[in-house]
C-alpha cells in the first residue's frame, strides 16, 4: 500500500512541476493573443477591457507596415521557389546519379551554407550584389536567401530521398517512361513529403529573417515586414506596445497558416508500395 | 516475343566482377530461371536485360535487336520486382494502366485494358484501393498485372515471390505456370530458390559467382548436376556428398571411406581419365535415393542418429558420422520410423553421383555430356 501511495505522490508532483514549467512558457503566448485587442496594452499581462481592434485599425493605417508583408510574401514566395526547386532538382541528381564522392560534395555544401548565410559573410555578400548592381532589388534578397538555404535543403532532401527505394522509377522506366517522366509520374510524388518540409522550413527562415533584407535594402517601400516592424518603436526606441502587438500578430499569421495548410493537404500518408 | 543472347558479357562494378564473360541463349519462348546464392550475379544479369545496368563488355541482343547500350523504355519489356515498386500515390487502376499512360492511351481505353487484366489475376473489384490498402498477395498479383498489360517481347521477373508467405507463394507459382503455358511468353526469372527453379523453368541457368555454372533442363539439372556447387544447391534437402578413397582394380571402380561400402562400379570413361589408377573423388546420393538398411551390407553408410524429422508424408533421417559430416535420407512414409542410435543408409548403384576433386561430375559412359 505504501508504495502505492509513493507512486501517487510522485505523479501529482510531476503533473504539478509540468504544469508550472507549462504555464512560464504559456504566459507570451497568452499575452501575444490579448495584447493586441487591448487599446491600453502594456508589457504586462491583463484581459482586454474592453475588447477593442483599435489597434489594427491604426496598424492598417501604417502603410509601410502594410506594405512590409505584402514584401515579406514576395520574398518568402520568391525564395521558397527557388530553394524548392533547385533543391529538389539537385539532391534527386545526387542521391540517384553514380558521381563518385557526391557525399563528400554534399558536406562541403552543408559547411558552406552555415557560412554563406551567416554574418560573417554579409560584408562580401553585400560588395557582390553592390558589384552586380542589384542592391536595392527584392531580386538580390530572394538570390541571397536561395543560395544560403539551398546547402541544408538540399541535405535534407537528399537524405529523404536515399530513403525512396530507386524501383520506383526504375519499373516506371521498364514499362515505358522516360526519364523525365518517370521523374515527374512517380518520383516526384513520392518525394513530395520531403519537399513540402524542405518548403516550410524554407518559408519560415525567410519570413523571419532581419540582417540580409535590412542589409540589402535602402527605399522603405520594399523593405519586409521583419524591418517595417521598427516603424512602431518611437524616435527614441521604445516600443509602441499597443500597436506592435497588434503587428506581431498580423507578422505571425501567414506562417501560422502555412502549417495549418500543410499539415491539412499533406503529411505522410502514402505508404505501401514497396514491400519491404 | 523475342530470344535473348549474352555475347561475351562481363559487368563489374568498380573491381568488383558481377558477371563475367557471360555466353548465355534464350529461345524465344522460352521460361529461363537464374537460379544461385544472392551475390552470384543473376539479378545483375536480369538487370542487363531489363536496360538497368549497362555491361563493361560483350553485346546483347533481343531477337536481332542490339540493345547492350539500349534505354530500358526503349526495350519491349515488362518486369516484375522483388519489392513490387507500386505507386503509392496512384490507386490500382492507374497503376495497372501506368505503361499505358506512358504510351498515350486515352484513359477510358487504357482503364478498360487494366481491368481486363486485373479481372483475370482476380483483383477487378479492388481497382479504386491504394497500394497501402491491399494485402501483399493482392500487391503481387497488381504489379504482375501492370506487367501483363501491354505487349513485350520479354518477360522479367526479380524474385517477384519471396515476399510473399510460404502458402500464397505456392498458389502464384502455380499461376505463373499456369501463365505460361497459356502465352510462352520468354521469360527470365530470378530466384535463389530452387523449388522455384524447377518448378517454373523450361532452363535452368544455375550461377555461382559470375558464371553459369550449368544451362539445362531442370530434370537434367536435378538427374545430372554439372559440379558439387549444383549438386548442392538443388534439391531439398541437397545431395549429400561425401570424399572418398578410388582405386581402379580388377577392372572395376571401388571406392572407400571410413564406414561406407560401396559395391564396385564399372570403369566410366571419365573415371578412369580423371584417377589414372587412385585417388580421391566425391561420392554423391540425393537424400531421396537412400533407405534405412543393415549394417555390413554393400551399398551402405553408417553413423550416429542426428536428427529424426517428421514432415508428414516423409521423413528425414540424418545421420552424423566420425568427420562431423551429415547423411540426410527422405523416407517415404507416414509411419513412425524407430531408429537406433546407430544408423544405416542404403542406395543402389545406379543412384551413385560421381565429382572429380576440383567439383564437376564424372558422368557414366553413355550419359550425355
Amino acid at each position: 500500500m505504501r508504495s502505492y501511495l509513493g507512486l501517487y505522490f510522485t505523479r501529482i508532483g510531476f503533473s504539478v512541476a509540468t504544469a508550472l514549467i507549462g504555464v512560464f512558457f504559456a504566459l507570451p503566448l497568452v499575452w501575444f493573443i490579448f495584447a493586441p485587442f487591448n487599446p491600453r496594452a502594456e508589457l504586462g499581462l491583463s484581459i482586454p477591457e474592453p475588447f477593442s481592434l483599435a489597434n489594427f485599425e491604426a496598424v492598417f493605417q501604417n502603410g509601410f507596415a502594410m506594405r512590409g508583408l505584402w514584401n515579406s510574401l514576395v520574398q518568402s514566395v520568391g525564395g521558397v521557389i527557388l530553394v524548392g526547386a533547385g533543391a529538389t532538382l539537385a539532391s534527386y541528381a545526387l542521391s540517384r546519379s553514380p558521381i563518385p564522392g557526391k557525399s563528400v560534395i554534399t558536406y562541403i555544401l552543408l559547411l558552406f551554407s552555415s557560412v554563406v548565410s551567416g554574418s560573417a559573410a554579409m560584408v562580401p555578400i553585400f560588395l557582390i550584389i553592390n558589384g552586380i548592381g542589384l542592391i536595392d532589388t527584392q531580386i538580390a534578397v530572394i538570390l541571397v536567401f536561395a543560395g544560403g538555404l539551398l546547402p541544408t535543403a538540399m541535405f535534407i532532401l537528399r537524405d529523404f530521398i536515399d530513403s525512396i527505394p530507386k524501383s520506383y522509377e526504375e519499373s516506371a522506366m521498364v514499362a515505358g517512361a522516360s526519364p523525365v517522366q518517370a521523374f515527374f509520374d512517380v518520383a516526384l510524388p513520392v518525394i513530395r513529403p520531403g519537399i513540402v518540409v524542405v518548403v516550410v522550413w524554407a518559408f519560415v527562415s525567410i519570413w523571419g529573417s532581419f540582417l540580409i533584407p535590412f542589409i540589402l535594402l535602402r527605399s522603405s517601400e520594399k523593405m519586409p515586414a521583419s524591418v517595417a516592424i521598427y516603424s512602431f518603436y518611437s524616435e527614441a526606441g521604445t516600443p509602441i506596445v499597443t500597436l506592435l502587438a497588434a503587428y506581431s500578430l498580423l507578422y505571425s499569421l501567414p506562417v501560422v497558416i502555412l502549417y495549418l495548410f500543410v499539415s491539412w493537404k499533406f503529411g505522410f500518408r502514402f505508404f505501401g508500395g514497396i514491400k519491404a | 516475343m523475342a530470344s535473348i543472347r549474352f555475347k561475351g558479357i562481363t559487368k563489374k562494378f568498380g573491381e568488383f566482377v558481377a558477371v563475367s564473360d557471360l555466353d548465355l541463349e534464350m529461345n524465344d519462348g522460352e521460361f529461363v530461371c537464374l537460379l544461385g546464392p544472392s551475390g552470384c550475379g543473376k539479378t545483375t544479369t536480369l538487370r542487363m536485360i531489363a536496360g538497368l545496368e549497362t555491361p563493361t563488355s560483350g553485346q546483347l541482343l533481343i531477337g536481332d535487336r542490339d540493345v547492350t547500350f539500349l534505354h530500358p523504355k526503349d526495350r519491349k519489356i515488362s518486369m516484375v520486382f522483388q519489392d513490387y515498386a507500386l505507386y503509392p500515390h496512384m490507386n490500382l487502376a492507374d497503376n495497372i494502366a501506368y505503361p499505358l499512360k506512358v504510351r498515350g492511351e486515352a484513359e477510358a481505353k487504357r482503364h478498360a485494358r487494366a481491368r481486363e487484366v486485373a479481372d483475370v489475376l482476380k483483383i477487378g473489384h479492388l481497382m479504386e484501393r491504394m497500394p497501402s490498402q491491399i494485402s501483399g498477395g493482392q500487391q503481387q498479383r497488381t504489379s504482375l498485372a501492370r506487367a501483363l498489360v501491354y505487349p513485350s517481347e520479354v518477360y522479367l521477373f526479380d524474385e517477384p515471390l519471396s515476399n510473399l508467405d510460404a502458402k500464397l507463394r505456392l498458389e502464384a507459382r502455380g499461376f505463373l505456370n499456369h501463365l505460361q503455358r497459356d502465352m510462352g511468353m520468354t521469360a527470365v526469372y530470378v530466384t535463389h530458390d530452387q523449388a522455384e527453379a524447377m518448378a517454373l523453368a523450361t532452363r535452368v541457368a544455375v550461377m555461382d559467382a559470375g558464371k553459369v555454372v550449368q544451362y539445362a533442363p531442370p530434370m537434367e539439372v536435378y538427374r545430372r548436376p554439372a559440379t558439387t556447387f549444383v549438386a548442392n544447391f538443388v534439391g531439398s534437402p541437397p545431395m549429400n556428398l561425401l570424399p572418398v578413397e578410388a582405386t581402379i582394380a580388377d577392372g572395376a571402380l571401388q571406392l572407400k571411406a571410413d564406414r561406407v561400402s560401396v559395391a564396385p562400379l564399372p570403369v566410366s570413361r571419365s573415371a578412369a581419365a580423371a584417377l589414372k589408377n587412385n585417388g580421391k573423388l566425391t561420392l554423391g546420393v540425393r537424400p531421396e535415393h537412400l533407405s534405412i538398411a543393415r549394417g555390413g551390407e554393400a551399398n551402405t553408410v553408417s553413423g550416429q542418429l542426428f536428427a529424426n524429422e517428421n514432415m508428414g508424408p516423409e521423413k528425414l533421417v540424418t545421420l552424423e558420422r566420425d568427420d562431423a559430416a551429415r547423411f540426410t535420407a527422405r523416407i517415404f512414409t507416414d509411419d513412425v520410423i524407430a531408429l537406433d542410435a546407430t544408423v544405416t543408409l542404403g542406395f543402389s548403384s545406379e543412384h551413385i553421383h560421381l565429382f572429380d576433386p576440383a567439383g564437376a561430375r564424372l558422368p557414366m559412359d553413355g550419359e550425355p555430356v
